[in-house]
């Protein structure tokens, strides 16, 4: 499969019974239309992946389908970061000459961009001023990844005009959905089964990728895959492991990235190790999915415990590698994990704890809701069910 | 029977949208749902069974599980696990059904609900785009064949939505294997069977039992 392109029959075999042909036939139905996805980025973003395989399918469905990339000065890139963050609801200075300047970008993107479609979906918040230009006709949606329910009041009331003009926005939980008076939809975000993150890997690769990182098999581990920074709380899960720690013998990893600023955090956790050999910080180079896949394969329980998150979907991908997750509550994690049957949403560093425990000391419900969790991500969080969702869109809002 | 019209088999893929409505408690859930769309009500009842999780044990429509998972009440939860669109008859019967049973539950509270207590309910609306499957059927064999196959979307929409939104009499499957196939006993069968099973795939099950019995039996 890597030496060829990926086709939708290739998920046929890890999609729910059935879904690929329903994909094919509304693909018949919608053959001919036009879409146009725009975004800051085609490398970096929580849609990329999604992307990557939902504008091949498009096209090999017959719907003409392209990615458009805006571009702009480094002033550019640097007021649609603190946008960002504003809409995420972090106070940030951005000043009326910064946000004219947004504007200005997005209307000479605008009319360089082939944006006559059906249906055109802007992603996140950098090209959402393109709207200002947009054609007489097609449907317009703003498709926001994160948590938009609280921004900044004053880049908020800039925006919001310019949303206006859009025939709706998506979002992938309900509460991260603003306040706006156009149609707001529901469509959670998804794995890619087949990506290098979550394909099938072949035992003798996953005992390299881990030799490699030193990782030892020799007892079981306990996973949690994320940045080193403090939200990501690894001092909180070093301490959930403490108290397991006392009635079994396990190892933890964590696994991320650990470039600046996330450094000092990886320092922190080397520190709290103490000396403890079975405590293993993994600091990961980028693009280094498979040996996350590795990782996650190997493990027998995966910690996702955020203090603060947007959807979370290394919830997904962990179950579907048939893990039980203990998860905190934040974000999209709750949507994800069903709490009693695919592994455990917690408030606490203690009930991780007593979840981690209550597992270890009964194996046979590791297996069993390892494989209630893949079989929930199969139904609910397969790109598949993405891909439908956006033709589901497409021909509603098309027809 | 070769002369009947066939059994085409569509199944559905659904767009949520959020409507700009939430209760943070029982009260403005019960006030709340006077006045919604139809459409928000079926989706939440059983429009449920197309995006909810897959648990046998987990109560059956949103607002059951809102109530124990968000207000950990039980009590409210399990009241309102047993409104069901099939026994209602129809959006407006579930509907007052649900107002009288939390407006019921609100009344003989001993004391007022604790503040801050989990997640809105957020109300929302499914509308449900119809999509071919390419599976048709002329006989039961055949039918039951292609049950076996098609997408668990089909089961929703020949079995909820042609029911409860389009108003076709005892659902999709009853219909043409009662007028088509002449077979009155095994349609009226398939209509028992308790479509609160917990999920699509044991809808389908239930209904493949069946048919294999009737097609043993012949």
């Amino acid at each position: 499969m890597a030496n060829r392109a990926v086709t939708l029959d290739d998920y046929r075999a890890v999609a729910p019974r059935g879904a690929v042909d329903v994909l094919l036939r509304i693909g018949e139905r919608l053959r001919g239309r036009r879409v146009a996805h725009v975004s800051a980025s085609r490398y970096s973003g929580g849609f990329v992946e999604v992307l990557n395989r939902l504008v091949p399918t498009q096209n090999e469905l017959g719907i003409d389908t392209g990615w458009e990339i805006v571009v702009g000065d480094a002033q550019f890139d640097a007021v649609a970061q603190a946008v960002a963050t504003a809409l995420g609801g972090t106070e940030q200075v951005v000043t009326d000459a910064m946000l004219e300047h947004l504007l200005a970008t997005c209307v000479e993107n605008a009319a360089r961009l082939p944006l006559e479609a059906d249906l055109v979906v802007v992603h996140e918040s950098a090209p959402l001023l393109l709207v200002d230009g947009r054609p007489a006709s097609g449907s317009w949606v703003w498709r926001c990844h994160g948590d938009v329910s609280a921004p900044q009041h004053q880049v908020w009331s800039f925006l919001r005009r310019f949303l206006a003009r859009y025939n709706g926005t998506v979002v992938s939980l309900a509460r991260f959905a603003p306040s706006l008076s156009i149609p707001r939809y529901l469509i959670h975000p998804s794995i890619d089964p087949l990506s290098d993150r979550n394909r099938d890997l072949p035992r003798v690769e996953q005992a390299e990728r881990l030799a490699r990182l030193r990782v030892p098999r020799d007892k079981p581990f306990l996973l949690q895959v994320g940045p080193f920074t403090r939200t990501q709380d690894p001092l909180g899960v070093v301490n959930a492991y403490r108290l397991v720690k006392k009635h079994h013998d396990v190892r933890l990893v964590l696994a991320g990235p650990a470039l600046e600023p996330n450094s000092a955090v990886f320092d922190e956790v080397v520190a709290a190790a103490d000396g403890d050999a079975d405590v293993i910080p993994v600091a990961l180079p980028p693009d280094t999915q498979g040996d996350i896949n590795a990782l996650e394969r190997a493990a027998s329980i995966i910690v996702q415990k955020p203090l603060r998150a947007d959807f979370g979907l290394d919830v997904a991908s962990a179950m579907w590698k048939g893990k039980p997750v203990v998860g905190s509550t934040a974000g999209g994690i709750p949507a994800q994990i069903v709490s009693g049957v695919t592994g455990y949403t917690v408030e606490t560093v203690q009930g991780a704890a007593f979840r981690l425990r209550h597992l270890l000391s009964n194996p046979e419900l590791i297996g069993r809701m390892g494989a209630a969790g893949r079989e929930h991500v199969r139904r609910h969080f397969l790109v598949t069910r993405h891909i439908g969702a956006y033709l589901a869109l497409l021909a509603q809002l098309t027809k | 029977m070769t002369d009947a019209p066939p059994f085409i088999f569509l199944g559905c893929l659904e767009v949520l949208e959020i409507l700009d409505l939430t209760a943070r408690d029982e009260r403005e859930l019960g006030e709340h749902l006077r006045g919604v769309p139809d459409e928000c009500v079926f989706s939440h009842l059983s429009g449920a069974l197309l995006h909810r999780a897959v648990l046998p044990e987990a109560y059956p429509n949103d607002f059951a599980l809102w109530a124990a998972a968000e207000l950990r009440d039980l009590r409210l939860a399990e009241r309102l696990a047993l409104v069901d669109l099939f026994d209602a008859g129809s959006v407006e019967a579930a509907r007052n059904e649900l107002v009288v049973t939390i407006e019921d539950h609100v009344r003989h509270q001993s004391a007022p609900p604790a503040a801050g207590r989990g997640q809105p309910f957020t109300f929302m609306q499914a509308h449900v785009v119809p999509v071919p499957t390419g599976h048709r059927a002329r006989t039961l064999r055949e039918f039951r064949d292609a049950l076996a196959e098609v997408d668990v979307s089909a089961l929703f929409f020949h079995l909820v939505e042609a029911r409860y939104r389009l108003g076709r009499g005892k659902g999709d499957f009853a219909e043409w294997i009662a007028s088509s196939l002449g077979q009155p006993a095994l349609a009226e069968a398939l209509c028992r069977i308790d479509p609160d099973v917990g999920s699509l795939e044991r809808l389908r099950d239930r209904h493949l039992t069946l048919l294999d019995t009737a097609l043993g039996a012949s």
